[in-house]
């Protein structure tokens, strides 16, 4: 009888409470055994760390001394994109170079032509937290997400009279809300993050899932593609503090990063692909080095408090690109370690940060309600 | 009107955590050695004890992170915003002015991280004692927020009023000094946890984000694994010298300086300061004649060339002249499948056996015997990536043969002579004079005429829209 009950609670109850009642049977407390787990897991990562600091033998701004240093940094704001209604989250190039897409909380997704400040197309989403958007590599379509748990691809239509709304096409699915989304190297393959904590590879002419990643401890909320000649990584940042680089094919953690102490809201690729920066709540942007396998440099100042939203390198990588949550952004030579300039103008936080695909100019985009281009 | 997040009574560990790094500053500004030189100031007749002038506040600020003053003022603002320092004059207006004004400390009592989450009641009694003390002293927006509490918690109303006398009756104790800045402190507690409409919420940071993350994930036994697992693996990787991957930083900085129109400038101007689109014209997509810097950067690497539609133009005559152009085009066919249409995959990998792979084709590639079998053995079942190895194999062969020797040959060394280096387009003699911004042809119209053309060619109807890809 006593059995039959306690067979009745291993099927009745979850995996750990299996493990509970079959560790009392065996007489062995779950407690030891989970701990013996964590403290395996624990001691194996300080031995990574030390690993990894065996072959750290010089530090990048000691390299970058015989580097010329920086002077006189001025940049301005050259356009104001105004319109939204709301804050605005998220923003993306086209590759003509002067178009964007831009998306806010009150479910507005417009595409400009920033040189000329025209807003050429607008699209109201069924949802509100619009925090993604993404420009097809064709120019010709549109993909954002957001509180729907969805992306969905819009393809541009130049016809005044027709609702973009109606060729809308839903491509991915997630349980939680969608963070950040971008198009593969054409506009059939879409790489999602979302709150649920995972990775997501969709083919959209299908809406087909083609790989998912799995690995984040909670949200993903943001994602890069590596600029790489073989074009199959990826790397995501989350409310776990770390930054993990994934084989697309494979849908394989290849590397892991944790060293933040907060959530990581921006990654991006160093230009060369050899290397990422991230940006987090703890104020600081770092840079790791994906071949070194480590962190390389942290980007901080005392002066700097408020959290990192969006992060992105100058063309030649010299200069990284921080829109911060206390306004401002700050430009800091990648190299040195220092910080070159702070630049004023956003009423309310910067959301979104990209520099444009031939390096000309930057865009920001802010709870203000506005878009900016710098340059 | 933004979520109210405080709603959730949760602890928001971004904003916490900004909290303490203000709070430390404050601490920092009143230390008694390096701190900030307090005096009294006046307020109309009555004397307010320690408090310092907008002044100090930057100048300490500047002196102690060594920062401009714009960057001071900021800073400063950002403490009056988030209520760590409050005026005195104005006391409605929380900004940080660079002058003679007069503000004070708030007292930790009275900071937002303390008294974490501002609560209803505590609102409702704050507005009953102004309502009280004074009739007429609330706000229009005071008084529809005290109404609607009124409603809202009209069980406790009571209770309300009753601490709201209590509170006023021990204020008149205290001295009119005293009285005056507990006073001014509590408004300034509530203008930023309840702020008046129009103003910007500090306390907002958007979605909710999980607090603890083990709540998502169960940090169970299956999850302690896996880390263990990945660390392990972790622990086998080949890693290089920090010395030798961070010297590869400076030579692509540098090498790529001049290509970057933040750090140099680009000719002939930077559009977006010039308003003048001639640097996009040159260098666009498809020229009769491409510019130096563009021809330069093919040969920065491999991939330079063949991203640049020109470079991979000029690379695949170059090929042909070598007869090893099959290679370039069997490269370019599995790129299209790789990130082409799922649906084309099949039909593809057949065009690619027939046209590159099988005995005698028309473009045959010379892959290595065992990367052949194990292509001609994936085919069977084709996927997105079964061409992977063999394009891979083919795209090294032309970065390590092709490639060097397309460099050296006169087809490049020409190409690189007759570049254009644009003229630098010197400043408007009328700075004030803005140039006319012309609209260029979106992506979407050309894409749609070249559809449409492409349909008309076809002799099939003209229905093609932009989005032909769905």
């Amino acid at each position: 009888k006593y059995l039959s009950t306690f067979i009745k609670t291993l099927y009745s109850t979850s995996m750990i409470f299996y493990s509970c009642v079959l560790y009392i049977i065996c007489e062995v407390p779950l407690n030891e055994t989970l701990a013996h787990l964590k403290t395996e897991s624990e001691t194996l990562k300080s031995k990574l760390e030390e690993e990894r600091a065996k072959l750290h033998d010089v530090e990048l701004h000691q390299v970058a001394e015989k580097v010329e240093g920086l002077g006189q940094f001025v940049m301005k704001t050259r356009r104001t994109l105004k319109g939204h209604g709301n804050k605005v989250l998220c923003m993306d190039w086209c590759k003509d170079k002067r178009r964007i897409v831009s998306s806010s909380q009150d479910g507005k997704v417009i595409v400009w032509d920033a040189f000329t400040t025209n807003k050429e197309h607008a699209v109201t989403m069924p949802c509100t937290w619009v925090m993604a958007c993404a420009y097809a590599p064709s120019g010709c379509a549109v993909a954002c997400g957001g509180l729907d748990n969805k992306c969905s691809v819009y393809p541009l239509s130049l016809d005044k009279n027709e609702n973009l709304a109606a060729k809308k096409k839903s491509v991915a699915m997630h349980t939680n809300y969608l963070s950040a989304c971008s198009f593969t190297n054409s506009d059939m393959q879409i790489l999602t993050s979302s709150g649920d904590g995972t990775c997501a590879l969709w083919d959209v002419e299908s809406g087909q899932l083609l790989q998912s990643f799995h690995g984040h401890a909670a949200d993903v909320l943001c994602l890069d593609l590596a600029p790489s000649e073989t074009g199959n990584t990826f790397v995501s940042g989350g409310c776990d503090k770390k930054a993990n680089v994934w084989d697309m094919r494979s849908g394989q953690c290849i590397q892991s990063f944790e060293t933040h102490e907060s959530d990581i809201n921006s990654v991006r690729y160093y230009p060369s692909g050899d290397a990422f920066a991230s940006g987090s709540d703890d104020a600081t942007c770092r840079l790791y080095d994906l071949r070194a396998d480590r962190e390389v440099a942290i980007y901080s100042k005392d002066s700097i408090i408020f959290g990192v939203s969006s992060v992105d390198f100058s063309l030649s990588g010299r200069l990284l690109f921080g829109g911060y949550n206390d306004y401002t952004i700050n430009v800091w030579d990648v190299l040195k370690g220092t910080r070159v300039s702070i630049l004023f103008g956003h009423e309310n936080r910067v959301s979104t940060l990209r520099v444009s695909p031939d390096g000309t100019a930057f865009c920001t985009g802010s709870w203000d309600h506005t878009l900016r281009i710098w340059a | 009107m933004t979520i109210n997040t405080l709603a959730k009574g949760g602890c928001h560990r971004e904003q916490m955590a900004c909290f303490r790094k203000m709070e430390k500053v404050i601490v920092a500004m009143q230390d008694p050695d390096m701190g900030m030189k307090m005096r009294n100031q006046r307020l109309l007749i009555t004397v307010i004890p320690h408090a310092m002038t907008g002044h100090d506040i930057i100048a300490w600020l500047t002196h102690k992170y060594r920062i401009s003053e714009e960057e001071s003022l900021h800073l400063g603002n950002m403490l009056v915003k988030y209520g760590y320092i409050y005026p005195l004059k104005e006391p409605r207006c929380l900004v940080l002015r660079p002058d003679e004004s007069p503000y004070r400390f708030q007292t930790p009592y009275f900071w937002t991280s303390t008294r974490w989450p501002a609560s209803e009641l505590d609102y409702a009694i704050y507005l009953a004692k102004k309502n009280i003390r004074k009739q007429g002293e609330l706000m229009e927006y005071e008084k529809e927020r005290y109404s609607l509490l009124h409603k809202r918690i009209n069980h406790t109303w009571d209770f309300v009023v009753m601490q709201a006398r209590e509170q006023l009756r021990a204020s008149k104790q205290r001295r009119k000094a005293d009285r005056i800045v507990l006073e001014c402190q509590e408004q300034a507690y509530w203008l930023i946890n309840r702020p008046p409409p129009g103003v910007n919420n500090v306390l907002d940071t958007g979605l909710e984000r999980p607090n603890n993350f083990s709540c998502r994930v169960t940090l169970n036994s299956d999850y302690y694994k896996r880390e263990i697992e990945a660390c392990r693996k972790a622990l086998g990787r080949n890693r290089v010298k920090s010395s030798i991957c961070l010297e590869g930083f400076l030579k692509y900085s540098e090498q790529y300086l001049n290509h970057d129109p933040i750090m140099q400038g680009c000719l002939p101007s930077n559009p977006w300061i010039s308003d003048d689109t001639a640097h996009w014209t040159m260098n666009a997509e498809i020229v009769p004649v491409p510019t130096r810097l563009r021809v330069e950067r093919w040969s920065f690497s491999f991939m330079e060339l063949l991203n640049d539609a020109m470079g991979r133009r000029e690379f695949m005559t170059y090929l042909e002249k070598e007869f090893s152009a099959e290679n370039l085009y069997f490269w370019q066919a599995c790129e299209d499948i790789r990130h082409g249409e799922s649906s084309k995959i099949v039909e593809k990998v057949e065009d690619i056996y027939k046209n590159f792979l099988a005995p005698g084709a028309a473009r045959w590639v010379n892959i290595d015997s065992k990367t052949m079998d194990k292509t001609l053995e994936g085919i069977k079942r084709p996927h997105r990536f079964v061409m992977d190895d063999a394009q891979m194999h083919i795209y090294f062969l032309m970065k390590k043969d092709s490639y060097p020797r397309y460099l050296k040959s006169d087809l490049y060394k020409n190409m690189l002579a007759k570049a254009i280096v644009p003229q630098e387009t010197k400043k408007s003699v009328f700075p004030f004079m803005r140039r006319q911004r012309h609209s260029s042809p979106s992506p979407a119209q050309t894409a749609t005429q070249a559809a449409e053309e492409e349909g008309l060619a076809k002799g099939a109807g003209a229905n093609s829209a932009a989005g032909s890809h769905f």
